[in-house]
C-alpha cells in the first residue's frame, strides 16, 4: 500500500479562454502519473465550490478582471504554498488586458458587449460581479512564485514545472521562458 | 597612412583599435556581443534606449558602449549582476511604456524586445504599465504604424534620413509622449516626400513599422542600412 501523502494541487479559471487549461489536460498520458502523486482539489474540472485550505500547489489561469475573481486570487494566495501564473493572461493581461486601453473601459467593455454588439435584448447585466476599472495580471494583485508564459503554454512546459516542483526540486526557467 | 591605434581591455581581454572606434564595435570585433536595441550598423549611433550599458574601471557610472569611444588603457567590463539587473530593468520600462501584447501582434517571434526579454529572462513585468491608445496609422498604401508598440528606438528616422536620404518621418512630442510623424504630422498616405522605399520596416526592431500582408519575418531585414553603407562606398572599385 501506497502510504505517501498526495501533493495538494488546484487550478483555478480566471478571465483567460480555458486554453490553458485546455494544455493542462493536453498532458495526455502524463496526466495518469500525475493523477497517482497529486489530489486535485480545487479545479473547473473538479467539482468543488470552495477553494479549500492548505494547497501546496495552484495553476492560474487569466487575468483577474471582476471583484469575485480578486477575492478568489487573494483566498488562493492565503491558501496555497506555491502559486503559478499559467499562461499570458495570468502572466500579462494578454487579450483579455486590451481593453485597459480604453477610457473608462470597466463601463465601456460592458457597453460594448451588451448594448452596441447585442442584436437582441439590449441589457447590461445586474446580478454578474462587479468589473474592476482595469484588468491586472495576477503579480499586481498577489505574490506569484513561478510564471509559465504562453498563449497557451505548452503542455511539454506545463508537465515540466509541476513534475519538478512534485519532485521537490526548483523548475529551470531559463531558456523555457518566452515572453507574452 | 597609419591610423592610430588605442589598446583597452574588454572582460579582461587586449584588444587594439583604431582610435575613435566606440566600445560596441571594439567589443564586436573581438567576438563579445554586448545588447543592443537601437543601434544599427550603417546608421548614426543615438544612444537611447540604454540596452548597451557597460562599466568602466574607476568610474561608478554605467556608460552606453553605442556613443562612448575607447580610450587607452581603458578597462571594461560588458557582463555583471549589476550590468543584467539594469537591462532587465531597461527591457522591462520600454514594455510598459506603451502597449505590447505580443500574442496579438505582427512581430510575435520576430521581435528583438520580445527577443532581448528572453535573453534576460524577463518573464514578467513588474512595472505598472500604460496602456498606451496612440493613433494607428494605415492610409498608406501597404505601410502600417503602430505607434502603441513603437520604442522610439528611432532607427526608421535614420534609415529614412541617412540612407534614403528623404526624411520623412520625425518625431513630435518629447519624452514618453513622443511620436513618429510623417512630414509636417501629416498621415502617411498623404505623405509628398515618402518614397515607398520600405526600409523603415526593415529595420524597426519591434511590430511597429510593417507591411500589410506581408509576413514580419519576411519584411525584418536590419541588415540593409549596413549593406547599403558598404555598397555605397563602392569598395569593388578600388
Ligand atoms: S512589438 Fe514585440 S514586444 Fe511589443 S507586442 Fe509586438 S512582439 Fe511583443
Ligand atoms: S518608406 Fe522609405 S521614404 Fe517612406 S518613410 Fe519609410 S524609409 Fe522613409
Ligand atoms: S517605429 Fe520602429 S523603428 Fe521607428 S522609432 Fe518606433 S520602434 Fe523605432
Ligand atoms: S544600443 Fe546603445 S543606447 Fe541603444
Amino acid at each position: 500500500m501506497e502510504t505517501v501523502e498526495k501533493t495538494r494541487v488546484a487550478t483555478i479559471w480566471l478571465s483567460g479562454c480555458s486554453g490553458c487549461h485546455m494544455s493542462f489536460l493536453d498532458q495526455d498520458e502524463l496526466l495518469i502519473d500525475l493523477a497517482k502523486k497529486i489530489k486535485l482539489v480545487y479545479s473547473p474540472i473538479a467539482d468543488v465550490k470552495v477553494f479549500p485550505e492548505n494547497v501546496d500547489v495552484t495553476l492560474i489561469e487569466g487575468a483577474v478582471a471582476n471583484e469575485e475573481q480578486l477575492s478568489l486570487l487573494k483566498r488562493a494566495r492565503e491558501r496555497t504554498k506555491i502559486l503559478i501564473s499559467l499562461g499570458d493572461c495570468a502572466v500579462t493581461g494578454n487579450v483579455t488586458a486590451l481593453r485597459n486601453t480604453w477610457e473608462n473601459s470597466d463601463q465601456a467593455v460592458l457597453q460594448r458587449a451588451y448594448i452596441e454588439n447585442a442584436q437582441v435584448k439590449q441589457q447590461i447585466p445586474t446580478d454578474v460581479p462587479k468589473v474592476l476599472k482595469k484588468v491586472h495580471p495576477l503579480h499586481e494583485v498577489v505574490k506569484v512564485d513561478y510564471f509559465i508564459p504562453g498563449c497557451p503554454p505548452s503542455a511539454a512546459l506545463i508537465n515540466y514545472v509541476v513534475t519538478e516542483l512534485l519532485a521537490g526540486r526548483t523548475p529551470n526557467m531559463e531558456g523555457r521562458s518566452k515572453y507574452g | 597612412m597609419t591610423a592610430t591605434t588605442v589598446t583597452l581591455k574588454i572582460d579582461g581581454l587586449e584588444v587594439t583599435v583604431p582610435e575613435g572606434t566606440t566600445i560596441l564595435k571594439a567589443a564586436k570585433d573581438n567576438g563579445i556581443i554586448i545588447p543592443t536595441l537601437c543601434n544599427l550598423e550603417g546608421l548614426s549611433p543615438y544612444g537611447g534606449c540604454r540596452l548597451c550599458l557597460v562599466e568602466i574601471s574607476g568610474s561608478p557610472k554605467l556608460f552606453p558602449a553605442c556613443i562612448t569611444p575607447v580610450s587607452s588603457g581603458m578597462e571594461v567590463t560588458t557582463q555583471s549582476e549589476r550590468l543584467t539587473e539594469y537591462r532587465k530593468m531597461a527591457v522591462q520600462m520600454l514594455l510598459a511604456e506603451r502597449t505590447h501584447i505580443c500574442s496579438v501582434c505582427v512581430a510575435n517571434d520576430h521581435c528583438e524586445l520580445q527577443s532581448l526579454a528572453n535573453q534576460l529572462g524577463v518573464d514578467h513585468v513588474l512595472f505598472e504599465r500604460n496602456w498606451t491608445r496612440l493613433e494607428i496609422d494605415s492610409s498608406h498604401d501597404f505601410l502600417v504604424i503602430d505607434r502603441n508598440r513603437c520604442i522610439l528606438c528611432t532607427r526608421c528616422l535614420r534609415v529614412c534620413d541617412e540612407i534614403e536620404g528623404v526624411h520623412t518621418l520625425d518625431l513630435k512630442l518629447r519624452g514618453k509622449d513622443a511620436q513618429v510623424i510623417m512630414d509636417l504630422d501629416e498621415h502617411w498616405g498623404n505623405s509628398c516626400s515618402c518614397t515607398s522605399c520600405r526600409k523603415c520596416a526593415k529595420v524597426c526592431p519591434v511590430g511597429a513599422i510593417y507591411i500589410e500582408g506581408e509576413p514580419v519575418s519576411h519584411t525584418k531585414h536590419k541588415d540593409i542600412a549596413e549593406f547599403i553603407t558598404e555598397r555605397r562606398q563602392r569598395k569593388w572599385k578600388q
